[in-house]
């Protein structure tokens, strides 16, 4: 990842006298997948449009290459560097041949060229015995592999996603997401998925962008989103389930004590004020029964009370009350292994490592308060 | 009953001898219905999809004049393109009245509207991301236009139906602006109009037979465009 394929300046987009994106910077490397996430509503959609010269911008740059964009002989020349699967295949009423041709036929492919190249990814995508079916008498994940045909024939630089296996099938989207997948790694080509499916995010991803209100909130690895969020809307929305308000009782060599509800929870790290939020993520709670006396590394050990239990499919998501509430996921197996109940009496506890903090006044930043 | 199998008889007749003026009438009617489908077709279609594909203040005004137009009575259009082409009228000096001309343009008027009304209908029923599909696929304007009407091409095609059976079939505004002129303006439907106040109700059963059988090849051979187009 070294040369920015993109670069996006100041960007500014209003919608009916609304400002629906605000962006002051955003860049793509070479070969990089990114995932922008973010609730409906975000402007994540947008953004990509954007990008693609396609919604009208109050303001803005992009520097392609380093080269930046003026005219609209420009803008049209680099979108035709790029390609979009949007949510809904919308495929053209014509054979899957044609559909897969479209793209080519624009940029005016001599007929041979064209043949070979669609032909190669009817291939690749195991649509060469469709190829002259119509397109309108395919199922959903048939179209679906259809429209990442056509997007892929055009051989782009830049490929964007905007949530394109929405509504199908678990195994249907898995299988179209690694023929996605393996397309990208072997063409190179730097890809942005927007998606509402977290775990496809970090698989898939060397960088997850989260937006909020037409604004990027935070940038950054997998790892560091989900496990660092920068504020209380990207904790929330990356799944800590657990986000307390906290005051700082200690905060000496990188050990930071804290009072929540009665209690202390010991952590390690920096930060900066007195008040925090404490977040934690349920993976990271583990629910025993018998005494807390037992051999274990947690610094923070508790005993709780099941106020609920909620199925989440192969697991279970509890509600402990410790003094302050904390949210566990235990496994199936381990659920009836211990025997729980709601109002059992149960020990909690978590590492000190696995606590995350965030300064209250940077929430109150990222909220322009 | 007799009359109308009487009727069907004279119009086979008719038909298999060849009359040279029924052939003649027949010719006409087809070239001028043709000719202003054609042209309605051209004006209707560009319109339509300009309509459809922006956005502009009073456009459900607009919308509604053209639905309306969709219904305009023959008699009424016969009689402003009467006005408009009227030695004395706007257009008088082109000396159109009383010509195959001032029919095509007569009919043209009445077909536009529904060529424009099914156009605006097509274009709007097409998915909502579609522009948005194409645009991303790197399309130029003219291209999007063009692939939209491809698009579009099967409620199009019910246009071109609905354009021709509505001016083939219309004898207000080719009876005002034609003349029924023996040999130079008489098409199928004025023909039919004179021959039933003549009396001659056999001849005139004849010729919409006649009509009916244009009308229901030129569909037929639509339809299978139409059908055919779909791959399988």
């Amino acid at each position: 990842m070294t040369q920015a394929v993109l670069d996006l300046k100041e960007l500014r987009v209003y919608r009916g006298g609304v400002q629906v994106l605000d962006i002051p910077s955003f860049s793509l490397q070479e070969n990089e997948f990114l995932s922008l996430i973010g609730p409906n509503g975000a402007g994540k959609s947008t953004l990509l449009l954007a990008i693609m010269g396609l919604v009208k911008r109050q303001s803005g740059s992009l520097h392609y290459r380093g080269e930046q964009v003026r005219s609209d002989a420009r803008w049209l020349e680099i979108r035709r560097k790029m390609a979009m699967v949007l949510q809904e295949p919308l495929l053209f009423d014509t054979t899957v041949y044609d559909n897969v041709a479209s793209g080519l036929r624009i940029r005016g492919f001599a007929r041979s060229e064209l043949r070979n190249r669609v032909m190669g990814y009817l291939e690749r995508f195991n649509l060469a015995d469709m190829a002259q079916r119509s397109a309108r008498k395919l199922s959903g994940g048939e179209a679906r592999r259809v429209s990442l045909a056509r997007a892929f024939a055009v051989e782009p630089e830049l490929i964007f996603f905007d949530e394109p296996f929405a509504n199908l099938d678990p195994p249907t989207r898995q299988s179209l997401t690694e023929d996605m997948d393996r397309i990208i790694r072997e063409n190179g080509i730097a890809a942005v998925l927007v998606t509402h499916d977290q775990s496809e995010a970090l698989r898939m991803s060397n960088r997850i962008v989260v937006m909020n209100d037409g604004a990027i909130v935070q940038s950054g690895p997998p790892a560091e989103v989900m496990n660092r969020p920068v504020n209380e809307f990207v904790a929330n929305f990356v799944g800590m389930e657990t986000i307390l308000e906290a005051v700082v009782l200690r905060n000496e060599r990188q050990h930071v004590t804290l009072s929540v509800g009665g209690q202390e929870i010991d952590t390690v790290g920096e930060v900066a004020g007195e008040e925090v939020y404490c977040c934690i993520r349920p993976e990271n709670v583990t629910v025993s029964v018998g005494t807390s006396n037992g051999q274990t590394s947690a610094r923070n050990v508790y005993r709780a009370r099941i106020l609920d239990i909620a199925s989440m499919g192969p697991f279970l998501k509890l509600r402990l009350d410790c003094g302050f509430v904390l949210t566990s996921y235990v496994t199936r197996e381990s659920f009836a292994e211990l025997a729980l109940y709601e109002g059992k009496e149960v020990c909690a506890s978590f590492k000190a490592t696995s606590v995350h903090l965030i300064p209250k006044r940077a929430s109150l930043v990222q909220a322009g308060i | 009953m007799d009359l109308i199998l009487q009727g069907i008889v004279e119009a086979f007749r008719l038909l298999v001898s060849f009359d040279p003026e029924v052939m003649g009438i027949a010719w006409l009617s087809l070239k001028v219905s043709g000719l202003a489908t054609l042209l309605s077709l051209v004006i209707g279609i560009s319109t339509g999809t300009l309509v459809a594909l922006t956005t502009f203040p009073g456009k459900k005004i607009v919308v509604s004049v053209v639905n309306t137009g969709m219904g305009l009575p023959p008699v009424v259009v016969g009689l402003f393109v009467s006005i408009f082409l009227w030695r004395n009228g706007p257009l008088g000096f082109l000396e159109l009245l009383y010509t195959p001309a001032a029919m095509v343009i007569a009919q043209s008027v009445i077909a536009t509207p529904i060529v424009m009304g099914i156009t605006i209908g097509a274009m709007q029923n097409l998915p909502a991301g579609l522009r948005l599909q194409i645009l991303a696929l790197g399309a130029t304007r003219t291209q999007l236009v063009w692939m939209l009407i491809k698009e579009a091409r099967l409620p199009l095609m019910a246009g071109v139906m609905a354009g021709f059976g509505g001016v083939i079939s219309e004898v207000g505004a080719s009876i005002m602006v034609g003349g029924n002129v023996q040999g130079y303006t008489r098409v199928l439907t004025t023909a039919t109009v004179m021959e039933t106040g003549r009396g001659n109700f056999d001849i005139a059963i004849a010729l919409s037979v006649i009509l009916l059988f244009f009308c229901f090849v030129i569909n037929y051979l639509l339809t299978l465009i139409q059908q055919r187009e779909r791959p399988r």
